[in-house]
């Protein structure tokens, strides 16, 4: 019985691959039902993830085992309740008190770590000796970081025309910043190239058995 | 610094390699298969890095499905290593939701936050992780991620708020972004970037695996792509021309 659903299985999934696929040609409706497929199957799998990995263990078994020890359980719970509200017009003003307290709470908790990690030890980073690298090309990179940052930064100062002497710094901004682009660019490529590599090795390997 | 080898990677495995035999550490599989193509290589190259400097592992998941990729990781390389153990060699904590709050309450007490590994073992009678009750007593972190929550929330709590060492991997796409992370400040000690990255540390643990592999059809591809532009960019030219004269 294992073996077969191994192979269902990976005949299922060669199915699905090539038909979203098929895309390639043109839309059809093999492609549309995969792709309803898919977004179906993604739902049903959170919602049931949500229900076992998150209510049951946090909130449905502790209340079922110890009740009176887990009153505090009760205002998540009922924070939850307000939020179904949502989907009746007449109680949808309810959802508003929990979407603002998640709001603000994940504002609270994230506001000190994005200052600490995104802004403040990354102007750290940046307040370096160049010179004080070990290698010529460490120093040529340290003096780049420093330009880089400061152009690029330079480039979105809107307060003043860019014009006279404002202008330079700006423009090797602009050149920075196409410079990030294309690595991006270009990594995005490697990424979507090894997705198709991983598709094709699954079809002409686990499925037609062509390569090892 | 070996040829070819980018000094991201580098980095990455220096941590891995001068971190002491007996030490535990932390992979956590943030992803899910639909990266795994790109991922799946690095968690595998990390796992028998660690394993053959006999380091201890602790799996963890940010993601659901990142239990069932660490499981797939390690029955593959425990094929090399058959004499590792479970529980006293490497474990399976599972997955935890919450993402950066998780992590927040691994920085104050383990125990609590997986009070059982995945096949149900209490905390307290895992041999590996007797003497370690916070994310402070791992030698490093290394997050295999691919979005959120995933690296970027190991850094902000593990190494800004506990200064616990921090690596990790991610697919080519978010590698632009995690980079200005490692810096003086070594926030990430260096940073696996796809595929490519991944047959870089292979190579420096002396592996054949499958990045390796897929880099051939990968430089293949590139390869077409630079042929592409350059047809492109030839045809277009020749037609400018033709429409000046």
């Amino acid at each position: 019985m294992t073996a077969f659903m191994t192979t269902f299985g990976i005949w299922l999934s060669a199915f699905f691959t090539i038909s979203i696929f098929s895309f390639l040609y043109k839309d059809n409706p093999l492609y549309k039902f995969s792709e309803q497929v898919f977004v179906g199957l993604s739902a049903a799998y959170w919602l049931v993830n949500i229900i076992y990995s998150i209510m049951i263990p946090n909130l449905f078994s502790k209340l079922i085992g110890d009740f009176s020890g887990n009153l505090i359980l009760l205002i998540p719970a009922a924070l939850g309740v307000m939020m179904l509200m949502r989907v009746h017009p007449a109680t949808q003003w309810i959802s508003r008190y929990p979407i603002a307290i998640m709001i603000g709470t994940t504002a609270g908790i994230s506001m000190l770590r994005y200052m600490k990690s995104d802004i403040l030890n990354q102007v750290t980073a940046t307040m370096i000796n160049p010179f004080a690298a070990e290698s010529t090309s460490a120093v040529i990179g340290n003096l780049l970081l420093i330009i880089g940052t400061l152009c690029g930064v330079f480039f979105f100062y809107f307060s003043k025309k860019q014009e006279g002497i404002y202008k330079a710094p700006s423009k090797l901004g602009i050149w920075f910043l196409m410079v990030s682009f294309g690595a991006t660019f270009g990594y995005t490529v490697m990424a979507r190239i090894s997705l198709l590599i991983g598709r094709l090795e699954f079809l002409l390997g686990d499925w037609l058995h062509l390569i090892k | 610094m070996e040829d070819g080898v980018s000094g991201y990677t580098m980095m990455a495995y220096d941590l891995i390699e001068n971190t002491a035999a007996g030490e535990v550490v932390l992979i956590s599989f943030d992803y899910d298969p639909s990266t795994m193509t790109e991922i799946q290589p690095m968690a595998e190259a990390q796992i028998e890095h660690a394993f053959k400097l006999n380091q201890k592992i602790v799996a963890t998941a940010l993601w659901p499905m990142g239990v069932q990729m660490a499981e797939q990781a390690f029955n593959k390389v425990l094929l090399d290593y058959p004499d590792k153990v479970d529980g006293t060699d490497y474990v399976n904590l599972g997955y935890k939701v919450g993402g950066m709050v998780t992590i927040q309450a691994m920085g104050r007490s383990l125990p609590d936050v997986y009070p059982t590994d995945q096949g149900g073992t209490p905390y307290a009678e895992i041999p590996m992780l007797q003497g370690i009750r916070r994310l402070k007593d791992l030698a490093w972190i290394s997050s295999l991620s691919s979005g959120t929550p995933g690296l970027k929330e190991w850094v902000m709590v593990a190494r800004d708020s506990y200064g616990v060492p921090v690596t990790g991997g991610c697919t080519a796409i978010s590698a632009p972004g995690f980079f200005p992370y490692v810096n003086e400040q070594r926030q990430l000690h260096g940073l696996l970037g796809g595929l490519k990255a991944a047959s870089e540390y292979e190579s420096l643990i002396g592996r054949i695996g499958p990045a390796t592999i897929k880099m051939d059809a990968q430089s293949v591809a590139h390869m077409l792509i630079l042929l592409f532009i350059a047809i492109g960019n030839i045809k277009a030219h020749l037609i400018r021309r033709r429409k000046a004269q």
